[in-house]
C-alpha cells in the first residue's frame, strides 16, 4: 500500500519499520517457545503426560509449564502462534491511525471486534 | 522421535513454500499428505491444517519488514465479509445441507479456473479502466507495488467490489461450515472478480488467511484437535518455508504462478463438486 517512489514521509516509514519489527518479534517468540518445547521433548524423551494425553486448557498448560513439561511448552507456543494474526490486526489499526486514515481505523477495528467475538465463541464452545 | 519431527518439518517447509507463493492455506496440500502418507487421523489433520494456515500467513508476514506487495486496505476491507461469513457458517451448521454448498463452490472454482486459463491465453494481466471504480476510489483500494520480476512499479485498479465482498463472504461460510481452506476463494475474489494483479492477490490472501484461521483456531485448540507432536514441527517447518516462499514469489512472473495455480484450482473444484453429487 506504500508507493515506493513517492516522497516517503520519514515518520511514516519509521512507523512501518517498527510495526514490521513488532510482528517479526511476535512470530519469533512463538517459534522459539515451540522450538524449546520440541527440543525438550527430543532430549528428555518425555512428553510429561501419559501416552495420548496432552493439555488443552489454560489451567492444564499452566500447571505443566511450572513443572517444565515439554507438551505444555509446545501448546503454549501454538497458542502464541494463533495470536500472531490478531497482533497483525491490532498494529494495522495503529498504522492507519498514524496515517490519519480514520475510515480504515474504523474498518480494521470492526474486523478486530468480529475476531474477538469468534475468539470468545471458540473458547466458550 | 527425531526422525518423525524432522520429517514433519520437511513436509511443513514444502507446504509453506507452496502456500506462500500461491496464497493458499496449508490444508489443500497438507491434509492429503498427513492422512494418506503419514496415517494421521482426519480430526488431527484438520487441526494441524488450521495451525498450518496461520504459520504460512505469519511466516509470509515476517519475510519483509515492509511488505510492498500486499494491499492492507483491501485485506481489512474484505476481511469484514470473510469473518462475518465464518461466523454465519458456524451458526448455519445443520441448517444448510453442505451438499449444495460443495456443488456451488465446486462450480465457482471450475469457473475461476476457466477464467484464469483465459487470462493465460489473452496475456491480459492488468485491468485498465479509463475511470476508476467509484467504490474502489471511495475505499482507496486502487494501489501500486514494485514488481521485482518485471523490475518496475505496477499501478493497478480494482473493480466489482460488491462481487468481491460476496465471494469473500462465501469463502468465510465455506471455511466456517465445511472447514476447508478458503485461500483459493480469496485469491478468486481478488484476482478473478476484482481484477487485482495476481501477486498482490496471493500475498493479500496470505495475510487474510491467517486472520480468518485465527478466528476458528481457538475452537480446535480447546477441543483437542491440535496434537503438539504433529502441529509444532509442522508449524516450525512452515514458518521457514513461508519465509522462503514469499521471497521467491516476488521474483516469479504472474504467469508462472498462474500456471501452477490453475491445475490446483481445477483439482479442488472437481473434488468439491464430486463431494456434492
Amino acid at each position: 500500500m506504500k508507493k515506493s517512489n513517492e516522497p516517503v514521509n520519514q515518520e511514516m516509514a519509521d512507523v512501518e519499520i517498527i510495526i514490521g519489527k513488532i510482528l517479526q518479534l511476535g512470530v519469533l517468540i512463538s517459534a522459539a517457545i515451540m522450538l524449546i518445547g520440541l527440543i525438550l521433548l527430543i532430549v528428555t524423551q518425555s512428553t510429561g503426560y501419559p501416552a495420548g494425553i496432552y493439555p488443552t486448557d489454560f489451567t492444564e498448560i499452566g500447571k505443566g509449564l511450572l513443572s517444565f513439561k515439554s507438551y505444555s511448552i509446545m501448546m503454549l507456543g501454538i497458542f502464541c502462534l494463533i495470536l500472531t494474526p490478531i497482533l497483525r490486526v491490532v498494529v494495522s489499526i495503529y498504522s492507519f491511525y498514524k496515517e490519519h486514515d480514520l475510515l480504515y481505523v474504523v474498518i480494521t477495528s470492526i474486523v478486530l471486534v468480529i475476531l474477538m467475538i469468534s475468539f470468545v465463541f471458540g473458547i466458550l464452545r | 522421535m527425531i526422525s518423525y519431527a524432522l520429517l514433519m518439518m520437511a513436509i511443513g517447509c514444502f507446504a509453506g513454500i507452496a502456500g506462500a507463493i500461491l496464497g493458499l492455506g496449508g490444508g489443500i496440500i497438507l491434509t492429503p499428505i498427513l492422512t494418506l502418507l503419514m496415517g494421521v487421523n482426519i480430526k488431527y489433520a484438520i487441526g494441524a491444517s488450521i495451525i498450518a494456515v496461520i504459520a504460512t500467513s505469519s511466516g509470509a508476514t515476517i519475510a519483509y519488514l515492509r511488505d510492498e506487495v500486499l494491499n492492507l486496505r483491501v485485506a481489512m476491507f474484505l476481511e469484514i465479509a470473510t469473518t462475518l461469513g465464518a461466523l454465519s457458517g458456524a451458526l448455519l451448521t445443520g441448517v444448510i445441507n453442505p451438499k449444495y454448498l460443495y456443488i456451488l463452490f465446486g462450480l465457482l472454482l471450475l469457473f475461476s479456473g476457466y477464467n484464469m486459463i483465459r487470462k493465460l491465453i489473452t496475456h491480459n494481466e492488468l485491468l485498465q479502466r479509463a475511470k476508476p471504480d467509484r467504490l474502489a476510489a471511495k475505499f482507496k483500494l486502487d494501489s501500486a507495488y514494485y514488481d521485482k520480476q518485471m523490475m518496475k512499479r505496477v499501478d493497478y485498479q480494482v473493480e466489482h467490489i460488491p462481487g468481491g465482498l460476496a465471494v469473500m463472504y462465501g469463502a468465510g461460510i465455506a471455511s466456517g461450515l465445511l472447514g476447508i481452506g478458503s485461500g483459493a476463494f480469496k485469491v478468486i475474489a481478488m484476482d478473478t472478480v476484482m481484477k487485482m494483479p495476481l501477486k498482490a492477490s496471493t500475498s493479500t490472501s496470505n495475510l487474510m488467511m491467517g486472520v480468518t484461521a485465527a478466528a476458528s483456531a481457538t475452537v480446535y485448540f480447546f477441543n483437542g484437535s491440535i496434537k503438539p507432536q504433529i502441529a509444532v514441527p509442522l508449524a516450525l517447518g512452515i514458518l521457514v518455508g513461508a519465509t522462503i516462499g514469499s521471497r521467491v514469489m516476488q521474483h516469479l512472473s504472474a504467469r508462472a504462478i498462474r500456471m501452477v495455480f490453475v491445475p490446483i484450482l481445477l483439482y479442488i473444484g472437481i473434488q468439491m463438486f464430486m463431494k456434492g453429487i
